[in-house]
């Protein structure tokens, strides 16, 4: 107490503002007990899959921790989108309104989490995307608050058709749902490839007949074929294309997700020999993977899929940037700067941020084979096709 | 055009179609002789798959699981029909409408507590790959069974309906309900069997498409949309019809998916083609249900003259 000063004193009430506002800043200036996570994803339903990947990915991470993120306790509030945007808004308004988390983390589907992510951006709470990762985000709307640990929309379509130039492939045929992520992705592909493209197909989104299609293909004879058909879709056509013979003729190219575990138990011995891109893979032999890969069978019994993969940095970029904010969460913009730097291990082995937030990686080619024990994995070429890619919309975001 | 192409996207309509016309051979019936809408008809067709990838996984064997998924099914369209559906005959189509499509709420949440969300049903290994049919085109050859058996099923089914008593009977009904009922024909027994025959025929469809498609929870909303608009084309009633509606849509659909969006290419600037082919392929069978409406509002061969 200032009793030491005249009771008249003008500067005793100021003294007393500055006194309150030392204390305060001194409690600000502490660490924080814990870390709040949101984590909203697809966890229920058909599409349920990629999502449950995705948590078990980010709580495998924050258990080996021992329940901490970057030296904190960490509380992670798992909820369910359900595939639906419009719970997902209403989950969001909750765990940043209500909840008053440190990060939002989680949805797996682009229009689930385009619909949500006002709520966490405009309130200043950020976000860590472990999957979905949009060109108009990359672009013009990208945001100081949004960090996408995963891999733009475009890039393993960008390194299907670098791969289809590698291997001398001259003409090639493309198939995707008619809506806006399959353009997009069917763009993504022409972008780097120099052949042909001698047809370009679009499906109702959800078919799962694709016997014109096929025939179409065979009456085309492409020297190659890339198809955008996410989920159930691509298992479907696989399984069809297999059977109908064209597998002999036609070098049929995937993007990773396309020829991931969760593809590779249903369709089966089908997907022997297919290739298809990715920016990680379970066999590459840097320390953290090996880790993560061997950790996760023992947790779950299964082989984790790229969406296990991108749950797990996500968590750990968060971890790191506790860490060397020293646990202190209030200070958002050291919190952003400590993101940004992403100094941690990421299993996928090399990997930074670009101006706009989204990664900068290598992108690799991946083939399906015998694991040794009846079943088949993915095994990565140890040369990369894409290296040190970033994104064809960084140069419409206005960050710096 | 490729000669080759025709012969296999010809194939692949008349596949289509057989599925289809086994799917609303027994719908048709129901619709017709008891006026009745059964929106959960798509969900025996979810049933008879799941049926079949359990059965697959307890014996090992597909014969096995398509039989007893036939059988199981067929067993359970019969308790379904005297247990609820039959109550429903008297009732407005509203009430129909609201009944049935609860049940297919009902059913896929039931199906998902038994089998869960999906199950695995995979094809023999046999027939897993393709077969020679005529120079330059290897066809799948689990897609020829699907064919086969869809033929068989449609001559067996047409010699049931045409040649028998109790095809006599059936069309009886179908007819003049009112009038069968008065020359002493037991209508209601005729229809539970009627009912559990159509259930089993949507058993085949769908243990039969499981390994090609994918046996999920919803798959019969998909569908059975298709299902009704080949009752429509054909008429209310009709197996004739169904046959023939269904095979219209089988081949509208896939030639239009591809033979369409070709003609367009040629027709129109790409942009123009690559942005109102797909849109036009998807909306093909309506345009056809349409047209059949315009010049036959009761359908191409309606079952009350």
């Amino acid at each position: 107490m200032p009793v030491s000063l005249p009771s008249r004193s003008p500067f005793l009430p100021l003294a007393a503002v500055a006194a309150a506002c030392l204390a305060l800043a001194g409690a600000v200036a502490q660490a924080a007990d814990k870390v709040k996570v949101g984590f909203v994803s697809t966890l229920s339903g058909p599409s349920s899959a990629l999502g449950v990947d995705i948590r078990d990915g980010f709580q495998l991470a924050v258990k080996l921790n021992g329940g901490k993120l970057g030296g904190l306790a960490a509380e992670v509030l798992v909820n369910d989108d359900q595939f639906k945007p419009d719970v997902g808004k209403q989950l969001f308004e909750r765990l940043v309104k209500r909840d008053k988390v440190d990060f939002m983390t989680g949805v797996v589907f682009s229009n689930i989490m385009l619909a949500a992510l006002p709520e966490a951006l405009d309130s200043g709470t950020i976000y860590i995307s472990p999957n979905a990762a949009p060109s108009s985000i990359a672009g013009k709307d990208c945001n100081p608050l949004f960090f996408a640990v995963s891999w733009p929309n475009d890039a393993y379509h960008e390194a299907a058709g670098a791969f289809a130039n590698q291997r001398e492939l001259k003409s090639a045929f493309l198939l995707a749902p008619n809506y806006q992520a399959g353009k997009d992705s069917l763009s993504g592909f022409k972008r780097t490839f120099k052949g042909k493209v001698i047809g370009e197909t679009y499906t109702k989104l959800g078919q799962l007949d694709y016997a014109a299609e096929l025939a179409e293909i065979r009456a085309a004879k492409p020297q190659a074929l890339y198809i955008f058909l996410p989920g159930g879709m691509g298992i479907n056509f696989i399984k069809q294309f297999v059977g109908a013979g064209l597998g002999k003729d036609i070098q049929l190219v995937l993007p990773g997700f396309s020829a991931d575990q969760d593809v590779i138990n249903p369709v089966g011995a089908a997907m022997s020999g297919l290739f298809n891109t990715a920016h990680w893979s379970p066999d590459f032999a840097n320390p953290a993977n090996q880790r993560f890969v061997a950790e996760f069978q023992k947790e779950y019994k299964r082989m984790p899929t790229l969406y296990a993969s991108q749950g797990y940095d996500a968590a750990q970029l968060i971890a790191a940037a506790v860490r060397d904010v020293k646990g202190n969460l209030a200070d958002k913009p050291a919190v952003l700067k400590a993101l940004k730097a992403a100094k941690f291990d990421s299993v996928r082995g090399p990997f930074k941020f670009n101006s706009n937030q989204y990664p900068i990686q290598n992108y690799y080619v991946r083939t399906v084979g015998g694991d040794g024990k009846g079943g088949l994995v993915n095994k990565s070429f140890s040369e990369p096709i894409l290296k040190n890619h970033g994104d064809a919309y960084v140069g419409d975001c206005k960050m710096k | 055009m490729d000669p080759v192409f025709l012969l296999e996207q010809s194939l692949n309509g008349l596949q289509f179609g057989l599925m289809l016309f086994l799917l609303t051979a027994g719908l048709t019936l129901v619709f017709g002789v008891m006026d009745m809408i059964n929106l959960a008809h798509g969900s025996l067709y979810m049933v008879g798959a799941f049926v079949a990838a359990w059965l697959q996984q307890l014996t090992g064997s597909f014969v096995l699981a398509v039989g007893g998924s036939v059988l199981i099914t067929a067993a359970f369209g019969m308790l379904l029909e005297m247990g609820l559906l039959r109550t429903l005959y008297a009732r407005d189509h509203l009430s129909q409408v609201l009944a049935t499509f609860a049940l297919i709420l009902i059913l896929n949440d039931g199906v998902k507590l038994v089998f869960g969300t999906d199950l695995p049903l995979s094809a023999p290994e046999a027939l897993s790959g393709p077969v020679q049919i005529a120079p330059g085109l290897p066809y799948p050859s689990y897609r020829l069974l699907i064919l086969g058996v869809g033929v068989a099923l449609a001559v067996v089914l047409y010699l049931l309906v045409a040649r028998t008593r109790l095809g006599a009977l059936v069309r009886a009904g179908a007819s003049n309900r009112p009038m069968a009922e008065a020359m002493g024909v037991n209508i209601r027994g005729l229809f539970t069997l009627v009912f559990g025959i159509g259930a089993g025929l949507c058993a085949v469809a769908g243990a039969l498409l499981g390994p090609l498609l994918a046996v999920q929870v919803g798959m019969g909303e998909h569908i059975l949309i298709l299902a009704f608009v080949v009752i429509v084309i054909g008429g209310i009633g009709s197996i004739r019809g169904a046959l023939v509606g269904a095979l219209l849509v089988g081949f509208v659909d896939t030639l239009g998916r591809t033979l369409l969006q070709q003609a367009l290419r040629e027709v129109l600037p790409p942009q123009w083609a690559s942005a109102a082919g797909p849109a036009l392929a998807s909306v093909m069978v309506y345009v056809l249900m349409a047209g059949v409406l315009a010049f036959k509002p009761q359908g191409l061969f309606p079952a009350r003259g």
